[in-house]
């Protein structure tokens, strides 16, 4: 057993209103920059939808994670190493700049210097990949946003195949919810084990997934390694970025921006500890079905005197040990169950977990103007196959009794605190039924529904002190390359200084070679951290 | 000698390897940022699916057998029973297979950066002359495989005079008089080549360096540390 700290997240998907703050303030602190104008960090769907890029779900077809090959063992789904290199100069599973959609600005110059006219001037669409103007805009960021166009593609959508029949388009039987999206920061991480120059990484001590820019050699293969394509390509430097998970702020102790900019407060991060020595055979469980429990199994309680002892002696510092304790995310993953990974038949043991929404159940029942009975919306969990079956095929690879149980609790919370606050009444008999106990609801309701910034927020401090050079890295951010949003002025900081000697442990020598540096080239530094590496 | 030929066959070859030595350590240090592929599949995957593999599979075919060509002498296959018959025609059905592939992998590459216009924007000038000097080179390079080794009845042996110039420069003895005979288009190509060195380390070409040829022994997942923890549970920074 080797004990190490994630910082994860939960997202609690019933109070998401799907404003796209998170991935306004994520676009503006990460990618507003050239070459990055189409990639979102952090992007937030309509479900059901299309998706961005378009069906990124559908793996038969991207052949994003893992899979069992026929003797049981894991491999990646888009072939082994030696395929890779095979392909190298012409990936096949490269999701094309369409399948996002092509970036445009608007002529805005044209509305303060056109001449006198009888009509007003116009801002020309102009796209921001050939300078060209576009005549017709045919695919956008959040096109679909709120099941438009959902008549003629909402069959698009991978997760409704099989249940195209029940998935009504139609106003009066809609149902949707929205769907916030960053990178997973997988424990299994597929886009990690894609890369041929061996440029991403995992970081120990967070477990947060970063690209090195100064080793990525631009083949491309994490992109398509990524079953949720949350890596990307940046077209002007040629090289691959992704979500942070806004480190330099984790490091410091505050939630990411996406987190903290979140105007319905739905997420939540936290610490997990983990056993990384299971994490394989974990993602490599037969059926699908029981990926998530193979999960949680990985995680380790915090509570147990022997987990803290052996955390301790694996050099995880003691104060991550008493946040890991309070963290909300093993409450609402592990205590409560209520949390669910993303897709878990991806089998890259993802670290961002969703609350399923019990909402589109509740406004099923709704009539104009009138709340639902509480008490009709535990047997309509049980009765309502959709969206029951679409959540299932997000959240449990297709186990829609996992969907039931947690929508279960979810009723049973709500109804256990109505009997409280509206009618008074203490009775355990909800909280029973749902195998919870008083306290136990009672908490989850005060994480839920309350929502305290401290409780969604347990995020120990880095411990600065224990790497030497970090004292340089004081001052600097992540993406400082010229142009990068984190080039806090025009002058190139001194590579050789600030990167030298940080996170160079865990290479294992030798195998991460570049034929240069076989020739006899030195290795500068560990080209990573803060300095040369991060997105 | 004139000053002319020891500016070519002598000044020329070493400024060139000095170009290229030097400056690939040079942008190995000082530019890890920029050192990639610089890849536009991205942007349009028209042609490029059959056209780049065809051009880089082609390319290492060619550049294996320049390496075949240029750095055994003539008299080690000899010595081992090849005859300058049998060598001349396997080194030209070989490498014409292996330019022409090359060729039609380039004209699709070329094609398609000029008519897409999202992959033309993201052309350099230092692109645009190393397809000018690839061009020339891949078109001399065919033209001597099929004009003056395969479909001729005068074939020319470049192994017993340009090959014997090309290892006297790394020597440092340099052998003019192997070169001068030569005909003018084997003489151009070399010229050429030269500068393509020359400008090989400041181009997007560096990528060819980084083949990932490590990937395959490397464990999947990759860990990195800020600072380690020693067995006694004291924490030591690295």
């Amino acid at each position: 057993m080797t004990i190490r700290a994630q910082v994860a997240m939960v997202m609690n998907l019933d109070k998401c209103i799907g404003c796209h703050t998170c991935s306004v303030t994520c676009k503006q602190v990460w990618t507003n920059r050239p070459g990055a104008e189409y990639v979102w960090f952090n992007d937030v769907e309509t479900k059901p939808g299309v998706g961005y890029p378009k069906r990124w779900e559908d793996q038969e077809h991207w052949k994003g994670g893992w899979e069992l090959d026929r003797k049981g063992r894991l491999r990646l789904k888009a072939g082994g190493r030696l395929k890779k290199l095979a392909t190298i100069f012409s990936n096949p599973d490269l999701p094309e700049i369409d399948d996002y959609y092509e970036p445009w600005t608007y002529d805005y110059e044209k509305l303060i210097t056109a001449p006198l006219s009888k009509h007003d001037p116009v801002a020309r669409a102009r796209s921001q990949l050939t300078g060209q103007p576009l005549e017709e805009i045919k695919w956008g960021p959040n096109w679909d946003d709120n099941l438009a166009g959902a008549p003629e593609r909402i069959h698009q959508d991978p997760l409704t195949d099989g249940i195209q029949e029940q998935v009504k388009a139609t106003y009066e039987q809609a149902f949707m919810f929205y769907l916030p999206r960053i990178c997973e920061h997988c424990l299994n991480p597929s886009c990690v084990a894609s890369c041929p120059s061996g440029a991403m990484y995992k970081r120990e001590e967070d477990g947060i997934v970063l690209v090195d820019q100064e080793k990525c050699r631009g083949w491309r293969f994490c992109v398509s390694g990524c079953p949720y394509k949350k890596v990307y390509f940046n077209h002007k430097t040629g090289k691959a970025e992704k979500c942070t998970l806004c480190y330099p702020r984790i490091e410091a102790g505050l939630p990411t921006i996406c987190s903290e900019t979140c105007v319905g407060r739905i997420r939540y991060i936290g610490l997990v500890l983990y056993d990384v020595d299971r994490v394989e055979a974990a993602a490599s469980v037969p059926d699908p079905h029981e990926l998530l429990d193979a999960q949680r199994d990985v995680f380790l309680d915090p509570e147990d005197p022997d987990v803290r002892e052996r955390a301790a002696r694996d050099g995880i510092p003691d104060d991550w040990i008493e946040a890991a304790r309070r963290s909300p995310v093993y409450a609402l993953a592990h205590r409560y169950e209520v949390a669910l990974p993303l897709h878990p038949e991806f089998r890259t043991l993802p670290m961002v977990w969703y609350v399923p929404p019990l909402s589109p159940i509740v406004s099923a029942l709704e009539e104009d103007g009138y709340e639902a009975d509480p008490d009709q919306v535990f047997p309509a969990i049980d009765s309502m196959r959709i969206p029951v079956d679409y959540l299932a095929n997000l959240l449990a690879a297709g186990d829609s009794e996992r969907i039931r149980g947690v929508l279960r609790r979810l009723a049973a919370m709500r109804g256990h605190m109505r009997k409280r606050e509206v009618l008074g009444e203490h009775d355990d008999a909800m909280p029973a039924s749902v195998g919870m106990s008083v306290d136990d609801v009672e908490d989850m309701y005060r994480l839920l529904a309350i929502a305290k910034y401290d409780d969604r927020y347990v995020i120990p401090q880095a411990h600065a002190e224990l790497g030497e050079r970090l004292m340089e890295q004081q001052g600097a951010c992540g993406l400082d390359f010229e142009g990068g949003p984190g080039n806090c002025g025009a002058v190139a900081p001194d590579r050789g200084a600030d990167t030298e000697g940080f996170m160079l442990e865990g290479e294992p020598g030798g195998v991460d070679l570049d034929l240069v540096k076989m020739a006899g080239g030195r290795r500068r530094d560990g080209g990573a951290g803060p300095g040369g590496g991060g997105a | 000698m004139s000053a002319g030929k020891i500016l070519l066959w002598v000044i020329l070859p070493y400024v060139a390897i000095t170009t290229f030595v030097v400056g690939h350590w040079w942008r190995y240090r000082r530019d890890q940022f920029a050192w990639t592929s610089r890849s536009t599949q991205l942007l349009d995957r028209r042609v490029l699916g059959w056209a780049s593999p065809a051009f880089h599979y082609g390319a290492l075919a060619a550049v294996g057998g320049h390496v075949i060509g240029l750095c055994i002498p003539e008299s080690l296959t000899a010595s081992v029973g090849i005859s300058e018959g049998f060598y001349r025609w396997f080194a030209g059905v070989a490498g014409g297979v292996a330019g022409l592939v090359t060729l039609v992998g380039f004209l699709g590459l070329i094609y398609r950066r000029t008519t897409s216009p999202r992959v033309r924007r993201t052309t350099t000038r230092v692109d645009m002359l190393t397809y000018f000097l690839l061009t020339v080179l891949i078109l001399m390079g065919c033209w001597m495989t099929f004009g003056h080794t395969l479909f001729t009845d005068d074939p020319y042996n470049y192994r017993s005079s340009i090959a014997d110039w090309w290892r006297s420069i790394f020597y440092l003895d340099p052998d003019v008089g192997a070169v001068e005979g030569a005909p003018l288009i084997y003489q151009l190509h070399a010229i050429v080549a030269w500068s393509f060195w020359a400008l090989f380390p400041f181009s997007r070409l560096v990528h060819a360096w980084s083949i990932p040829l490590q990937y395959v022994g490397r464990p999947y997942i990759l860990y990195r540390r800020r600072y380690r923890a020693d067995s006694s549970g004291f924490r030591r920074s690295i």
